[in-house]
């Protein structure tokens, strides 16, 4: 287990956090959102030990990070770090075996043992069809695989020791992995990394701007505000608590409570109520398009002087007090209502 | 079933291939030169026997096998120092002089050849014929060495590596600046000399030289084989290697100094010899498709001592008395056929 102990991190002529007591726990994936600049990067370096704390202690299995011999460390805490590794014609496979530098010998050769560590880490991330790739040929999602599957490869126990025997506490920490990615790619690397800290036993730490995805997916969340106060909590919790909605708000945008999501368009336009099937599909897409357009909607019954009836997905019915129109799609809607 | 993960390392057929490659290069440097000795000639002189010319088994022992010797040697550190440098400044264009050790060695030698006294260049010439090499050599290695110590020192406190790259460039500059000015105020006889110095040779060490030159020349080697671990590690950014256990700042201290010893005592020898250090690790990279240092450094070493023999063989001009400068020849064969190499697999590709 990765603890900390009123940690402050930062720089000597700028703290950006203190008092942090943290825990980072086998087989949990934490996900670290904050603001650009609160100090995602400088936190995870902190935990990494490639940045010395301004005071305060980081502990790893109950020994202080900072006094854990390199090599020994580098078994137990591996990183995926932003930025493109550009390592010429190297294959994946070679990639990941880079993994095993702390247990090769003088050379680097790998044993049987260390041949099949690679392998699992990646057969664990999905990456085996890739083994004999050049790495500069791959795309983004399958670079940030196979990077995944190099810092497994550094800590997956030499299968000899007794595997899943639970002594040694495993960490990995990646630095926006999610960067890069579209939608489907960043889903996909999210969920793997849940399954990953769950076969593993390991403790997942990464940081991201993916919120949305943060808020399904994670286990906890660590959220960093821009002053330097870290909130933790399970990421309903910190939707309902406000944490969530406080954090962002001084960064400009709001936080909808009931809808887990940030509100992106300020309301320019007054009210207008929206009428029609509850959970109906139609419904929530006329309320966004409303909304884009800058109205603020409501759908609690109460009929405002302008409001719009969805009678099913072909026929809208606006009212204003001048009058009635229909309206067979939503742009001809929004159209109306422009003028 | 095929497996699907590709073996790392240097095969096996590559190292003999590389090998019977390089026997070849070096055979047929002690065959060609102003005269032809047929080869089983110099394989009867080299086992002891007598050959049919009395002269040639001076020719041999004297000239040919030293140059031979030192060839590979040279062809083998710059291409490994090339390799160390280009990997640890992650910088394709990076050559074993980067830092500046061969200008601290010009810097020593301009010193000597140009700055000396005021005495007549024929008798200063007629001088260094007798013992000069020695001191040629001497001069080099202070400037060389002194170079060294100073960036060794740096590389310890300086933790971006650029920063280093940047000083290394600049202390060139200086340097080159101080050697053009030796060159502006002296006399042409003993410019003629430094630019023979600068323009590179294999010939000149003797056996008693040999003895300083080889075992220095095999330590840099032997240091660069130990770091071939720490610079894969490298590969990937001081910060991946530091999150691997490796000590960033104690492997870059002794990356460099293989480098710049095999860069040094290179040029102490023989001057600057360009384009081996900055192109054969390029060639090796290409044609085994890999960035591993487990394959690359032996690779190179290799291939750059049989293209420094074979160099040395088209510079010596077989059969006629006139010897080129080892600098130009390289430079105009080379060129053409790394471009070849390289275009051919229509990517220019560093690790």
């Amino acid at each position: 287990m990765l603890t900390t102990s009123s940690l402050t991190i930062g720089y000597r002529r700028r703290p950006i956090a203190s008092d942090l007591d943290l825990e980072l726990r086998p087989a949990e994936m934490v996900c670290l959102i904050g603001p650009n600049g609160a100090g995602k990067s400088t936190l995870l370096r902190t935990l990494a030990g490639m940045q010395e704390p301004l005071s305060g202690k980081v502990r790893l299995g109950g020994a202080d990070l900072f006094s854990i011999p390199a090599l020994e460390l580098a078994k137990q805490l591996a990183v995926v770090l932003t930025g493109r590794v550009e390592a010429g014609n190297l294959s994946a496979y070679a990639l990941v075996a880079l993994g095993r530098h702390p247990y090769t010998d003088w050379l680097g050769r790998l044993t049987p043992r260390d041949e099949e560590a690679v392998r699992r880490a990646m057969q664990l991330t999905d990456c085996e069809a890739l083994a004999a790739r050049p790495i500069h040929e791959l795309s983004d999602g399958e670079r940030q695989k196979v990077m995944i599957a190099r810092a497994l490869a550094q800590i997956l126990p030499s299968p000899s020791l007794g595997e899943g025997s639970g002594v040694r506490d495993t960490v990995l920490l990646l630095d926006e992995p999610t960067a890069f990615l579209d939608l489907p790619r960043r889903v996909e690397l999210l969920q793997l990394l849940k399954r990953l800290s769950r076969e593993t036993n390991c403790a997942v730490l990464l940081s991201t701007h993916d919120l949305d995805l943060a808020l399904r997916i994670a286990d906890k969340l660590w959220l960093l505000s821009s002053s330097g106060e870290l909130h933790i909590g399970l990421p309903e919790e910190l939707a309902l608590n406000g944490a969530l909605a406080r954090v962002f708000q001084s960064e400009g945008v709001e936080f909808d409570h009931a809808r887990g999501a940030f509100k992106v368009h300020q309301p320019v336009c007054g009210p207008i109520s929206l009428h029609g099937e509850k959970d109906g599909v139609a419904t929530a897409w006329t309320w966004r398009a409303l909304e884009r357009i800058g109205y603020e909607v409501h759908n609690n019954g109460v009929r405002h002087p302008v409001h719009v009836d969805v009678l099913d997905a072909h026929h809208w019915r606006l009212t204003t007090p001048e009058g009635q129109s229909d309206h067979p799609t939503i742009a001809s809607l929004l159209a109306a209502l422009r003028q | 079933m095929s497996s699907p993960f590709p073996k790392l390392g240097l095969r096996a057929w590559i190292v003999v291939l590389l090998l019977v490659i390089l026997a070849a290069a070096f055979i047929l440097s002690l065959t060609l030169g102003s005269v032809r000795i047929p080869p089983e000639q110099v394989w009867r002189i080299l086992t002891g026997g007598e050959p049919d010319k009395a002269s040639w088994a001076d020719v041999i022992f004297k000239f040919r096998l030293p140059k031979a010797i030192t060839a590979l040697l040279v062809g083998a550190a710059l291409s490994a120092a090339g390799l160390q440098m280009q990997t640890l400044f992650r910088n394709p264009l990076a050559d074993p002089f980067i830092l500046g050790v061969s200008s601290g060695a010009s810097l020593g030698v301009a010193l000597v050849i140009l700055g000396t006294g005021a005495g007549s260049a024929s008798a200063f010439i007629a001088g260094l014929n007798t013992f000069g090499d020695l001191s040629l050599a001497l001069a080099a290695s202070l400037g060389a060495g002194t170079v060294l110590g100073a960036v060794l020192l740096v590389s310890r406190r300086v933790q971006n590596t650029v920063t280093l790259l940047i000083l290394g460039l600049m202390f060139g500059y200086l340097t080159n600046a101080v050697v053009s000015l030796l060159i502006y105020f002296s006399q042409p006889e003993r410019v003629q000399v430094f630019s023979l110095w600068a323009s590179g040779s294999f010939g000149g060490v003797t056996w008693n030289q040999m003895r300083v030159f080889a075992p220095v020349a095999v330590a840099g080697l032997f240091i660069g084989f130990v770091m071939i671990k720490p610079l894969n590690a490298l590969l990937l950014g001081d910060d991946y290697a530091r999150s691997l256990g490796l000590n960033v700042r104690r492997a870059r201290f002794w990356i460099i100094l293989s480098a710049s010893i095999l860069a040094g005592v290179s040029t102490a020898f023989c001057g600057p010899i360009w384009f081996i250090g900055v192109a054969v690790p390029h060639v090796a990279r290409t044609l085994l498709n890999t960035a591993d240092h487990r394959a690359l450094l032996p690779a190179s070493m290799l291939m750059g001592a049989s293209f420094a023999l074979v160099a040395d063989v088209i510079a010596q001009s077989p059969g006629s008395q006139y010897v080129l400068p080892l600098n130009v020849v390289m430079s105009l064969f080379g060129v053409p056929v790394i471009l070849w190499v390289i275009l051919r697999q229509r990517q220019l590709r560093f690790s």
